[in-house]
This record gives C-alpha cells, sequence and structure tokens, in this order.
C-alpha cells in the first residue's frame, strides 16, 4: 500500500519537477511526464491508494487522471503551431501548462477541503497567465485580467465555504465534514448550508455555470487558441471531478437543500449557453457559450447522480474533452499571428483548400451537437438515460431541446466552410505533423468512443462506484 | 452462421463510400467515380432483391436476425432483422439508390467524389432505420441519416439551399430528440419492470405500459413522424428541401426518407403504445384528411413544378396515414403498400421534373409548353408516371389509395369521404400541370430541347416497369407483408381491447 502510494505522489512530483526542465529546448519531455502519470493511474487501477489522508488515488480520480492526461498530451500537441507561430516564450507556455495540469491532477485525488483549495490554485495561477501569454495584444490582457479578478473574488468564495465547514466539522477532510453531516442531516444549522452555498459557488465559477459564467466568453476568446482548448476541457474536468466528490461524498446528506439549486442551475446554464451562443458570430465566443451549455448537461448529470448517473459525469468529461479538444485544436492550425482565424466568416471555403481539416472540423462539431456515430451522441445519451432514471424528466427535455438549439450554431460553421465559397485569398498556414496527427487521434477516439463506448464505459461506472 | 446479409446491406455502401476516398477527385476520374459509386449500389440492390427471394412469406416474424451485444451494461444491442412490412422498404431503398445516382450523371459536376460518398453513406443509413430492432440502433441511423441529407441539400442544391439544410436538419432534429428521451423512458420502464435495461423491440413490445405513461410517450414519438412524414401542420420543411434539392436528393428524401415516419408509426408507435394509439388514431387521422385536402389544394397553385409535386406529397402521405390510423387490414396493407407506390411514382416525378429542369434551368410551369412535340418519349413517360400518382386503375397508384379508402370506410366512413375528394383534388391539379407543360404552343425556348438520352432511359425504364408492374400483379408484393401486417396489428388492438374490457 505505502508503495503505491508513493508511485501516486511521485507521479505527481515528478510532473511537477519535470516541467522546470522544460525551460530547456521544447521537447516531448512533458509528454513524457504526461504519460508517467497515466502509466502510474494505470498501475494504481483498483488498488485505493491514499496519503496522508488528503489525498487519494481511488479509481475515481485515477479515471480522471486519465482524461487530465489525454488532455494534457493533446493541448501539448496542438500547442505547437501558435507557440512556434506567434513566437510565445515556449519555456514559460509548457511549463505553465504541466503546472496548471499537476494542479488538476491533485485536484482531482484531492480528498480534503484545503488540498482542493491548494490545487485549484495551482491549476487557476497557470491558466491565468496563459491566457494572457500574449502579452501584446489588447484582448489578452483584458482576458487575463478579467479571469484573474473574478477567478480571485470565486476563490475567495470557496476559502470562505472551507471556513465555514471547518468551523461546523472541525476538520476540511471530506470523509469527517461527510460523517458530521449525516449525523445532522435532518436539521443542519445555517452554517452548514451556508458552507454549502458558499462552495457551490466556488465550483460553480470554476465550471462556468450560469450565473457565473461571465469570465468564461472573453477568456476563451482572448487566449490563444490551444489554451482555450486546454482550459475549457482540463479545467472543466478537474473542476467537476471534485466538484462530484464534495458534492457527492462530503454534502451527499444535505442533498435535499442543493439539488433544488442545481437544477435552476443547471437550466439556466443549459438555456444561456446555447440561445446566446447561437447570437456569436466569433468561432471562439460560440465555443465558450457551448462549453456553457456542456457544463448544463454535466450539472444534469451531477444532479441525477443515481447508479447511471455518476458513470456519466466521467464519461461525458472525457467524450467532450476530447471533441472540444480536437475543435480547439483546428482553430490553432489555422490561428496566425496577423489573423486570428475566429471569426465564423474565416471558416468561408475551408473544404476547398483544407478538405482534411474541414472534415476533421466537422466530426467535431457533429460530435459536440450530439450526432450518432460520435462520442457526443453515447455521452448525452448517457446523461439524460441518468436523468430520466432519477425522474429528472424536466432537465432531460430541456437539455435535448437546447442541444437542438446548439446544433444550429455548430452547423453554421460547416455551413461556411462547405457552402459558401471563400471571400479571401489568404494564404493558410500549413498544418504542423505534431498537430496534424493529434487532430487524427482526437476524431479517432471520437469515433471509438461513439462506436464501440462499452469498455470506456464499464471503466466509467467502476470507477465510480469505488468511491461513492 | 448464415452469411450476415442485413449488415452487408449496411456496410456494403460504407466499404464502397470508403473505397471511394481512394480514388482522385478530378476531372478524369469522374466517370470511374461514378462508376464505382454506381456499381456498389446496383451489388446492394442486387441483394435485397436476393434478400426477397429467400425470405419466407408465411412467416410473420423477423427473418435474417443477427443480435450482438453492443452496450450490455444498458441492454443496448446490435440487433437487425426484416419483417414482411420493412422488406419491400429495403427493396424500394435499393431500387432508388442506383437510380438517384444515375440521374446526377449531367447535373453534378462540382466535387463528384463527395456527391457519390454522401448518397452512399445516406443509402447504409436508410439501410440502417429498416432493418434496425433496437431502438437505440434505430435512432442511431434514424439521426446519422441526417447527416449526408444536409450536405446533399447543402451543397449540391439550388439557390437557397442553405437555409433548406438547415431547415430540415433542424425541424427533423427538433421531433427526433423527444423521441429519443421516449426511447430511454421505456428503457427506464422496463428496469423498472423486470431489472433490466432493454432498447430491444420485441422485448418492448411485450411489456405493458402505464396508459398515462403511453399518452406522452407516443406524444414524443408520433411528434417524430408527423415531422419525418410530414403530416400537416408540421409539413413546412418540405417543400424548401424539396425545391432546394438536387435531383437525387429529391427522389431519396421523397422515395425513402419520408417513408420511414410512416413507417415509424407502423414499427414502433401504434405496437408499442396501443392504448395511445387507439385514443390518437382519430386525431391523427383527423390531420392526415386535412393534409390530403391542404396538400392538394396548395399544389394546384404552385408555379414551380417541384414545388407541386412536393405539396403532392404532403397529400399523398395523409392516405398513408390515414390508412395506419384505420387499424384493420385493408387500411395498414394500403398503406404500406402507397409507401412504395409514392416512392416509385413520386421518385419517378422528381426525375422527370430534373431531366426538364437540366435542359431548360427553369422549373416554372408558365416557362414550359407543347413540350409533347418537341420530345414526345419524355413526355410519354411523364404521362405514365403522372397518371400512376394520381392512381389510375392499372397502374401502382389505385391498388395503395383503394385498400387505404377501403380500411378507412370499414372504420369511419366520414374520413374515407373526406380523404375521396382528395383523390379527385389530385387528378385536377396533376392533370392541370400535365396540360400546361406538355399541350399547347411551343416556344422557342422550349422547341429544341433534345428527347430522351440512353441514360435518362434507363433512369425512366425501370420506374415505368415498376409502376405497372405494382398495378397488375399487386398480390406478389402485397403477400410478403400479410402475416406481419395482422402481427402489427394484433399487437397495437391490444389497446381497444383492454378499453373495451374497462368499459364493461
Amino acid at each position: 500500500m505505502a508503495c503505491v502510494t508513493a508511485a501516486a505522489i511521485a507521479a505527481m512530483t515528478a510532473e511537477a519537477f519535470r516541467s522546470p526542465g522544460e525551460r530547456m529546448p521544447i521537447g516531448p519531455l512533458g509528454l513524457i511526464g504526461l504519460l508517467g502519470a497515466g502509466a502510474a493511474a494505470i498501475l494504481l487501477w483498483d488498488r485505493h491508494a491514499t496519503s496522508f489522508g488528503v489525498v487519494v488515488a481511488d479509481n475515481f480520480s485515477l479515471f480522471v487522471t486519465c482524461t487530465l492526461v489525454v488532455i494534457g498530451v493533446l493541448s501539448l500537441a496542438i500547442s505547437g503551431p501558435i507557440v512556434e507561430r506567434e513566437g510565445l516564450p515556449a519555456g514559460e507556455y509548457y511549463a505553465l501548462m504541466l503546472f496548471s495540469l499537476a494542479g488538476m491532477i491533485l485536484m482531482a485525488m484531492a480528498s480534503d477541503l484545503l488540498v482542493i483549495f491548494l490545487a485549484l490554485e495551482v491549476l487557476s495561477l497557470g491558466v491565468y497567465v496563459l491566457t494572457g501569454i500574449r502579452r501584446d495584444v489588447p484582448t489578452a490582457t483584458e482576458a487575463a485580467f478579467k479571469y484573474f479578478l473574478l477567478g480571485a473574488f470565486s476563490s475567495a468564495f470557496f476559502l470562505y465555504g472551507i471556513a465555514f465547514a471547518y468551523g461546523v466539522a472541525g476538520s476540511t477532510r471530506l470523509d469527517r465534514i461527510g460523517s458530521l453531516m449525516a449525523a445532522q442531516a435532518m436539521s443542519p444549522g445555517p452554517l452548514q448550508l451556508l458552507a454549502m452555498s458558499l462552495l457551490l459557488i466556488g465550483f460553480a465559477f470554476k465550471v462556468s455555470a450560469v450565473p457565473f459564467h461571465m469570465w468564461t466568453p472573453d477568456a476563451y476568446e482572448g487566449a490563444p487558441a490551444s489554451v482555450t482548448g486546454f482550459m475549457s476541457t482540463g479545467v472543466k474536468a478537474a473542476a467537476f471531478a471534485a466538484f462530484a466528490r464534495v458534492f457527492l461524498s462530503a454534502l451527499e446528506p444535505l442533498r435535499g437543500h442543493w439539488t433544488d439549486a442545481l437544477q435552476v442551475m443547471a437550466i439556466a446554464t443549459m438555456i444561456v449557453g446555447t440561445v446566446v451562443g447561437v447570437a456569436q458570430s466569433n468561432v471562439k465566443r460560440m465555443l465558450a457559450y457551448s462549453s456553457i451549455a456542456h457544463a448544463g448537461y454535466l450539472l444534469v448529470a451531477l444532479i441525477s447522480a443515481n447508479d447511471v448517473g455518476k458513470g456519466a459525469i466521467l464519461f461525458y468529461l472525457l467524450t467532450y474533452a476530447v471533441t472540444n479538444l480536437g475543435a480547439f485544436g483546428v482553430i490553432s492550425v489555422l490561428e496566425r499571428a496577423d489573423r486570428a482565424a475566429d471569426k465564423i466568416s474565416d471558416y468561408a471555403g475551408l473544404w476547398n483548400v483544407r478538405p482534411g481539416l474541414a472534415a476533421l472540423m466537422t466530426v467535431f462539431l457533429l460530435s459536440l451537437g450530439g450526432f450518432p456515430p460520435l462520442a457526443g451522441f453515447i455521452g448525452k445519451w448517457y446523461v439524460f438515460t441518468a436523468a430520466m432514471k432519477a425522474g429528472f424528466t424536466w432537465l432531460a427535455i430541456i437539455g435535448v431541446l437546447t442541444s437542438v438549439i446548439s446544433v444550429f450554431f455548430y452547423l453554421r460553421i460547416v455551413v461556411m466552410m462547405y457552402m459558401t465559397s471563400s471571400t479571401s485569398a489568404a494564404v493558410l498556414p500549413t498544418t504542423p505533423r505534431v498537430a496534424g496527427a493529434a487532430l487524427i487521434i482526437s476524431a479517432v477516439i471520437v469515433f471509438y468512443l461513439g462506436i464501440l463506448p462499452t469498455q470506456v464505459m464499464n471503466w466509467a461506472a467502476a470507477s465510480v462506484g469505488s468511491i461513492f | 452462421m448464415h452469411f450476415p446479409i442485413l449488415t452487408s446491406l449496411i456496410a456494403l455502401p460504407i466499404i464502397g463510400s470508403l473505397g471511394l476516398f481512394l480514388v482522385r477527385d478530378d476531372e478524369h476520374n469522374e466517370g470511374a467515380l461514378r462508376r464505382i459509386a454506381l456499381i456498389v449500389a446496383g451489388l446492394v440492390f442486387a441483394e435485397t432483391l436476393l434478400l426477397w427471394a429467400r425470405f419466407d412469406p408465411t412467416s410473420a416474424e423477423f427473418q435474417f436476425v443477427e443480435r450482438h451485444a453492443w452496450i450490455p451494461a444498458f441492454g443496448v444491442s446490435y440487433a437487425v432483422g426484416v419483417d414482411g412490412i420493412s422488406l419491400l422498404l429495403l427493396v424500394l431503398t435499393g431500387f432508388l439508390t442506383p437510380i438517384a445516382l444515375l440521374s446526377s450523371w449531367e447535373s453534378v459536376h462540382k466535387k463528384t467524389r463527395a456527391f457519390c460518398i454522401a448518397i452512399l453513406l445516406l443509402e447504409s443509413a436508410m439501410m440502417g432505420v429498416f432493418v434496425s430492432i433496437d431502438l437505440f440502433l434505430f435512432y442511431v441511423f434514424w439521426d446519422a441519416m441526417l447527416i449526408p441529407m444536409y450536405f446533399l441539400i447543402g451543397i449540391w442544391g439550388y439557390d437557397r439551399r442553405i437555409y433548406a439544410a438547415v431547415k430540415f436538419i433542424l425541424y427533423t432534429m427538433a421531433g427526433s430528440v423527444l423521441m429519443l428521451l421516449a426511447i430511454l423512458a421505456l428503457a427506464v420502464l422496463n428496469e423498472s419492470a423486470t431489472g433490466h435495461y432493454s432498447f430491444d423491440l420485441q422485448t418492448l413490445y411485450g411489456l405493458s405500459i402505464p396508459a398515462a405513461a403511453q399518452f406522452w410517450l407516443f406524444l414524443a414519438f408520433a411528434l417524430a413522424f408527423a415531422i419525418k412524414v410530414p403530416l400537416f401542420p408540421f409539413h413546412t420543411w418540405l417543400p424548401d428541401a424539396h425545391v432546394e434539392a438536387p435531383t437525387a436528393g429529391s427522389v431519396i428524401l421523397a422515395g425513402v426518407l419520408l417513408k420511414m415516419g410512416t413507417y415509424g408509426l407502423v414499427r414502433f408507435a401504434f405496437p408499442l403504445f396501443p392504448t395511445a394509439a387507439t385514443f390518437f388514431a382519430p386525431y391523427l387521422a383527423f390531420l392526415a384528411v386535412v393534409g390530403i385536402i391542404y396538400g392538394a389544394l396548395v399544389a394546384m397553385v404552385q408555379p414551380d413544378l417541384k414545388k407541386l409535386v412536393a405539396y403532392s406529397s404532403v397529400s399523398h402521405l395523409g392516405f398513408v396515414v390515414l390508412g395506419i390510423a384505420a387499424m384493420n387490414t385493408q387500411g395498414v396493407q394500403g398503406a404500406v403498400y402507397q409507401m412504395l407506390n409514392h416512392g416509385v411514382s413520386t421518385g419517378g416525378l422528381f426525375l422527370i421534373v430534373g431531366m426538364l429542369s437540366d435542359r431548360r434551368h427553369t422549373r416554372l410551369i408558365a416557362e414550359f409548353g407543347g413540350l409533347k412535340t418537341v420530345m414526345p418519349r419524355l413526355v410519354a413517360a411523364f404521362l405514365i408516371i403522372t397518371l400512376s400518382s394520381i392512381g389510375l386503375p392499372g397502374l401502382n397508384g389505385f391498388v395503395g389509395e383503394f385498400l387505404i379508402l377501403l380500411g378507412a370506410f370499414l372504420w369511419s366512413p366520414r374520413f374515407a369521404a373526406f380523404a375521396a375528394t382528395g383523390v379527385i383534388l389530385s387528378a385536377t391539379y396533376m392533370l392541370w400541370m400535365f396540360q400546361r407543360v406538355n399541350y399547347g404552343s411551343v416556344t422557342e425556348k422550349n422547341a429544341s430541347l433534345s428527347d430522351l438520352k440512353p441514360r435518362e432511359w434507363a433512369v425512366v425504364v425501370p420506374i415505368i416497369v415498376m409502376a405497372v408492374l405494382m398495378g397488375v400483379v399487386p398480390n406478389l408484393f402485397l403477400r410478403p407483408m400479410g402475416p406481419s401486417v395482422e402481427r402489427m396489428l394484433n399487437q397495437a388492438r391490444r389497446g381497444s381491447s383492454i378499453e373495451i374490457r374497462a368499459q364493461k
């Protein structure tokens, strides 16, 4: 047991140590670290290792870790073209990305509120800087500043929530809080509810649920596309993992008090995400709203967290991560220093110039829209099955209807790529091999999860079964 | 281990379209691309005929069943099979796809490879819809089918193609996502009844569903199918999609896609929710009759040939829904028969309109006139197909409409009487259109149009042969569907018998 624990810690610290080494010429070093983490995660499967009682490597966190490793590998791969083309400081860029990945993995494993907070800060700081890494671009600076201010604000909420939880339970460990909450579940005191609400706000901000989503479009627009892809998937995956762990284990006894709030939030998130998304003419902003909508579907899975729903969260996170990273990968391949490639009209006639990229983008967009036989469809189906099973029929109905609306704006890009002729004669940058390979791999995963989801679904279900 | 013929029906077009990727898409290879696609579609057609030949017409059960676990945790399986209802729809799909490819031989020159791939993928999805006996699998094909059709309309269509393509996909999706939820609800109901999830159609047929749940689930299914049919008042996407789609798209849309709605009613909505179906049948029939008359009246005033044919589809499919709602042998057999008829004759009409518009680059009726003297052969084919669409005895349309009206009359004479006016109206608008296009004086622009080319002969002759065959020997087609229709009716009548018992 102890050696397994050591391996878990080693995988994480090794990653953190490795990243500074990245200041040397960019390399697959980060990749090796990530693969190491992935391998450790697979080795630890089913062993339920813990260390110091604050970090657990149960199957739940290991599944999320694997998802995060996939996110990390794909993000690194699609970063190449942007870093090179825009002359970003490569060392800092990759180091920050790896640091925040380490934070995300820690967040997935943390079983103590303070450790969760620590991990949250580690990942957030990296992402704040990455957002504004294009220093000379005004929108990037604005985005980073906005993101930082609001993020700090929400961290304060979260910390406040921890303080109250500690005040009530005398501990920040989730299991102790859980047992105390369970003891007083019948008549929870105001402090308990306050702690719960503050934690809820903190998480809602990180997963960009309405009404705490205001930072999302700006931050997504200002950051380079590869960073946007990274934070729209990585941050969300880590935050949802911790969200699920806190609310489904420690705060499970208070379920009656938080489901209503979360239901309202989920409905608002799905509706705002899609309806406002329709009005966007900037692809990154549009995908930002789409990611808000997807957070809504994840909230639905969280609310209806029965046996089905818990697996649905993890499976959905994985499908969403791969698909969204793929979409942002295509954007980042097309992005140039002088041309952002983020207007919808920039995609006009892409099919004639780059049929391969257009086809990949179509696959990702259709998967986001939930068309079979792609991953997004299975993910949505899984979530809505959970909702139906738990009796939240209305959430499911709103969910499917908003996904129809979202198809409208995903298709706008498809219309541009295939059905409109190109207006500008701009020369498109060539696709670097690594990024191209990453995109193709994402597309293959999207098809794989869409056609043969059984294996991964079983893993997702098994990994959740181990803890809650 | 038998040869998995149904899977091969789905897989062959996919393999063919992958094969097309190996051929370079340029001017020189255009012919080769088309030929490969045509050969693949031809093979699929041959397979459907083989299927028909080996089909046991005396059995009501699903045949050639293949079943493999897909997502076992949720009881999702890859289950395919055919019965008498789906068999002929498969043959129809196999029949129309090569014709659609042939019809585009000269009208599509842009991105030929992608065009052929889209048609083949569409064929694969259509086959999948008709052979699925697992609801999840059915939904996967049902939704996946939208994508190639969307591209067909959006890329190779006429002027307002983007609007039409987006409208098509959004309309259809809006209906079908609620059906998805209803499917999930069924699986969950089955879980609470038996302890495990199942999407298998035959398992779910045996499930007894409380009446209140049936009500909502039937509505969700019926909405999805009503939009697809399209039943009045959900038909507004159809004229746009038809008018803007390329000829091949229109042929497949009218010939096969619309049938999926009525097929869905027969296969899923009625037998799964018998109580609700009995309750809603009069309402469906009412909408169907309104659709029959409304579609015919609107068709009458259309200046555009394609739009006219599109509205005539609304009218004709109203008959099909009426036949299903009657829930008796004549009505349902007639409905299934009429699905095939409509595929042949409306598909044929779209082909003819496509030929005319290829020649003149317009589809306005007012622009034509006197074609009879210019291209007598084409007009002769046009006449036969028009008459078959009207329902002249001896051609296919008559048998279906007659059976449906008979069935409707046995059930409710009032509906039958109103529907019968649709027959008269259809004769009016079709013959009037025919007269304006083909008789009268020849204008200068029309004087030099060429008659049928060999390729067009190859398109038109099979349609006419089918029209005559189906009109003269309907039993050839009715016989295999008989037992399956009876079984479906027994399934769907459970509801009414329960209701009657409850009243006593």
